[in-house]
């Protein structure tokens, strides 16, 4: 139980019952199975992207770029499709590896040039950005392959959204990785103390390879499911938005400094961010008060956590300082 | 010499790539490039980035970032209009006494330093990371100004604003005056005041800081205050340019402006940087915008090259270093 109170998981969890709880009995059509669905369905792409940056995140990265990048997978995707034929299969195929591509380049520019991976990923942003639109010269592609369509439709039995179904299939896949794995103890490891990392004997080349290449790969993941929600490519739909996410990732509980996140908070923090804007419009309240509400919910958050961590390094501490005069 | 040769390598380097982009864009457009009025445009559109970058550039001293000038510059921009508009009843249009536009223009650098100092707070006191802190206030102060212009266009302002953004004296854009203003301002301020002392010391070790009897919280909070400062500026320039104002101009600024300050040898981590590199910087990118520009490419195709320039020149930064 004392971990628990310690742990802001915690009192995300809380806030979310809250916010919930007050929502539903403003407007019960907020707890409707109906409106759940509905939000898992589009947030599912948002999701997917928030579990690349969390793992970007818990190994002491950053990726400010995973926008661009799953701009250029979805764009080339369809373009290709459109151009060649091909399936969803292949769609999934050819925007992952896209995604992979990108992302490696990042991984190979963080760890061989040793610049800070915020600027590295801010210079291929505008970088990956810039030569997709100098490429595509800005057309929209309006009419994409039916099966996008399709895939956006399907519904398992109870009408759960497949697009969601993909969503939980990345979270679980993630944390098989992080929990079961020798690689996810080292991504911790890694963004827990690098030095230390490095003298027990990981290799820190490949586990960055592995972290920002697996931030590409759910990009190019992500924007299938993105093209399948929006029935369209557009050339700056996605950028702009890398922001938002690493949000709902902080929100989540994750230590913007590598080290400490889970994947159930960055599940909060993407369902607190989607209540937030599903509930204050159901409640009545108008959409321009959205960003007001997120930055308040941030500022408070944030603040909190770094208040708390200062009390318990206080309160070590003293525990020390108490032990030493025995 | 050769002392000199190493004390400004970095600056040197810098100024070899600013020349060398001037004669490939020069040879590029060899009768357009160079001429008053392409010189005259390129001075008009730089300033804004360039406050901004002053502004960032403040906040990655001391190892922070500031995400939130952008929106800042904004927050000012619509406080103005939306105080001129509530005095004047028929709009803003033309000239408006010069005491109501010192009363505008203190609301709208009221309310970006009020912002600036709930980030020092933040950042100094609650010891929040300052990528966190001014995440959060980036997303409330774009809230507040969709909110209350409910995410609307307001424009017609005075002559005096407008002033600001278009006019010249003699041959000189104001706007190209302002940022030089506020460039040899900051430059003074980093290098010739204590705090501007304890800021690089700040950035370069917290902990020494703190021990040499350094009051690290002021230092923090004045830094986002100079940064609001300089975003509020900023604010101004860009409001006078489009004689309008929007909750969200210059969105795509924000990450351009990193990109400047560390393509101008500010440090990521805090602790290095000259206001002369940032300004050469900026120079720089509008150099390659506006001779591609020129040339008819693709204005992303400039985004682009800014993203490869700032990996060739960390690039080759890391290789000299590792020979040296």
């Amino acid at each position: 139980m004392k971990k628990l109170v310690s742990r802001s998981e915690f009192y995300l969890f809380l806030l979310i019952l809250v916010l919930g709880a007050g929502f539903t009995a403003a407007n019960p059509k907020f707890l409707s199975l109906q409106n759940i669905l509905d939000l898992l369905k589009s947030y599912s792409f948002f999701g997917i992207l928030s579990v690349g940056a969390l793992v970007v995140l818990l190994s002491g990265g950053i990726d400010i770029s995973f926008t661009a990048v799953a701009q250029v997978a979805e764009y080339v995707t369809v373009a290709v499709i459109l151009q060649y034929g091909g399936n969803l299969f292949t769609a999934f195929l050819l925007s992952s590896s896209i995604g992979i591509v990108l992302g490696l380049i990042n991984g190979l520019l963080i760890h061989f040039l040793q610049i800070p991976p915020i600027i590295t990923t801010i210079a291929t942003l505008n970088l990956y950005f810039g030569c997709l639109y100098v490429i595509s010269t800005g057309n929209i592609i309006y009419r994409v392959p039916k099966f996008f369509e399709d895939l956006s439709g399907t519904m398992l039995p109870g009408g759960f959204p497949m697009v969601a179904v993909l969503w939980i299939g990345v979270v679980i896949g993630t944390w098989v990785i992080l929990h079961q794995t020798v690689l996810g103890r080292s991504i911790y490891a890694l963004g827990g103390n690098l030095i230390a990392a490095e003298r027990v004997g990981f290799k820190v080349l490949y586990i960055r390879l592995f972290v920002y290449g697996f931030m590409g790969f759910l990009s190019g993941f992500g924007s299938v499911v993105h093209t399948a929600l929006v029935q369209s490519a557009i050339p700056n739909s996605i950028v702009g938005h890398e922001l938002d996410v690493l949000a709902a990732v902080v929100l989540g509980g994750a230590n913007i400094f590598g080290g400490a996140g889970s994947l159930a908070g960055t599940f909060m923090g993407v369902a607190l961010l989607a209540m937030l804007g599903n509930g204050l419009t159901l409640i009545g309240i108008s959409s321009y008060w959205n960003d007001v509400v997120i930055g308040i919910v941030l500022l408070v958050g944030v603040t909190f956590s770094s208040l708390q961590r200062m009390y318990l390094a206080g309160r070590r501490a003293k525990v020390v300082v108490e032990e030493g005069a025995l | 010499m050769k002392e000199f040769f190493r004390t400004h390598r970095d600056l040197l380097g810098l100024i070899g790539v600013l020349c060398a982009a001037f004669l490939i864009m020069w040879g590029c457009n060899p009768t357009r490039f160079v001429t008053l009025n392409n010189l005259r445009s390129m001075a008009f559109q730089l300033p804004e980035i360039g406050i901004l970058t002053l502004g960032m550039m403040v906040a990655m001293l001391h190892g922070g970032i500031n995400l939130s000038i952008v929106g800042l510059a904004n927050l000012t921009g619509i406080t103005i209009a939306l105080v001129l508009h509530a005095i004047l009843p028929q709009g803003a249009r033309g000239e408006a006494g010069s005491w109501l536009m010192l009363v505008a223009a203190a609301a709208g650098f009221f309310v970006s330093l009020l912002v600036g100092f709930l980030q020092g707070v933040l950042i100094g006191y609650a010891g929040v990371s300052a990528i966190l802190a001014t995440l959060g206030t980036m997303t409330l102060v774009n809230g507040v100004c969709v909110l209350i212009t409910h995410g609307s266009t307001l424009s017609s302002f005075p002559d005096s604003i407008l002033f600001l953004g278009n006019g010249s004296l003699g041959p000189v854009p104001v706007p190209l005056l302002l940022f030089l203003f506020c460039a040899a301002v900051l430059s003074i301020i980093l290098r010739r005041t204590t705090f501007g002392f304890g800021l690089y010391m700040l950035g370069t070790n917290q902990e020494a800081t703190k021990f040499a009897g350094i009051n690290n919280r002021v230092i923090l909070l004045r830094v986002y205050l100079l940064s609001s400062v300089l975003a509020s500026i900023a604010g101004l320039v860009m409001m006078g340019r489009f004689n309008s104002v929007k909750a969200d101009y210059g969105q795509s600024y924000l990450l351009i402006t990193v990109l400047a300050a560390v393509l101008g040898g500010t440090s990521a981590s805090g602790g290095y940087g000259k206001v002369l590199g940032a300004v050469l910087a900026v120079v720089m990118l509008q150099i390659i915008a506006s001779g591609l520009n020129l040339l008819g490419v693709d204005p992303f195709f400039a985004i682009a090259t800014w993203g490869a320039i700032l990996l060739v020149v960390m690039a080759l930064n890391h290789f000299l270093r590792a020979r040296a």
